[in-house]
């Protein structure tokens, strides 16, 4: 079934608030081998001019991944799950992520279109804190394979 | 300007690892039953665990874990690691594309496994070190 490109342009509801650990943060770094210092070590961090340890660029991922769930469950959008592929990520940042965040991501559709019988959905997500201070823009672009 | 290559090695614990450490549980990244089925050679590596290790080696270039202004790629190829103690290799290259006026550096980076692209318009702009 084509997904419904009257979506375009729709914006969820703000989720609710990630809270940013700092032993979250050092998992994930640890996990992709980010040894560096400002990842592990408040004063490390607090020497490059954070409040606290410093995620790794890809770390937002968690937050939005989660988040978007929003989207491609959404019922009426009609994404089916089973054949979803990512096919792009994109992150623009205005400060990086830091233990003690509280995170709010603010979901909007960017497209939807079908081609060759493949549904193509890109969504964009704002993470901001709970304050309004924008953190980081996110783009992921999925392919919804079609029936062979 | 090509900056210097860097080899990252990546085995089934990286993935479970990994897996445990995003949230990402999808069993195509730890059951060769599931991937297979779905018509994957194997298991294969989160996009978002190789979009991460090239991202290590963009801030590693960077000199600064907080350098990165933008980070973008499109997955083109899945990264199939095998059930043993070697797991896979993905490289990792970069070429400086242009340094702005107001201190920014845009990087053209390629990814690799067994020589394959497994990126395609990979790219990343960084701050200048402080």
């Amino acid at each position: 079934m084509p997904l419904d490109p009257s979506f375009v342009g729709r914006t969820y509801p703000p989720t609710a608030p990630y809270q940013v650990g700092r032993e979250k943060i050092r998992e994930f770094a640890s996990a992709i081998g980010a040894t560096d210092p400002a990842h592990h070590d408040p004063a490390a961090a607090q020497a490059l001019g954070h409040p606290d340890v410093v995620a790794p660029p890809t770390f937002p991922v968690i937050v939005t991944m989660a988040a978007s769930s929003q989207i491609i469950e959404d019922p009426a959008l009609g994404v089916d799950y089973s054949r979803l592929v990512h096919g792009d990520q994109r992150f623009s940042y205005t400060r990086p992520v830091v233990a003690g965040d509280e995170l709010v991501c603010t979901n909007t559709i960017e497209d939807v279109s079908t081609r060759g019988g493949h549904g193509f959905l890109t969504t964009r997500t704002d993470v901001s804190t709970v304050g309004g201070e924008p953190v980081v823009a996110v783009w992921a672009r999925y392919v919804i394979r079609g029936e062979a | 300007m090509e900056l210097p290559a860097k080899t990252f090695q990546v085995t089934r614990a990286d993935l479970i690892r990994y897996a445990g450490a995003s949230g990402d549980f999808n069993p195509i990244h730890w059951s060769d039953r599931v991937a297979t089925k779905v018509g994957l050679p194997g298991v294969i590596a989160h996009g978002m665990f190789t979009m991460a290790l090239v991202g290590r080696a963009v801030t590693e270039w960077a000199g600064s874990p907080d350098a990165v202004v933008e980070y973008g790629v499109r997955f083109t190829r899945p990264v199939v690691v095998p059930d043993d103690d070697q797991g896979t290799e993905i490289e990792v290259t970069a070429r400086v594309r242009e340094v702005t006026e107001d201190g920014l550096t845009r990087l053209e980076v390629t990814a690799t496994c067994l020589g394959d692209k497994v990126l395609s318009q990979a790219r990343a702009t960084i701050r200048s070190a402080r």
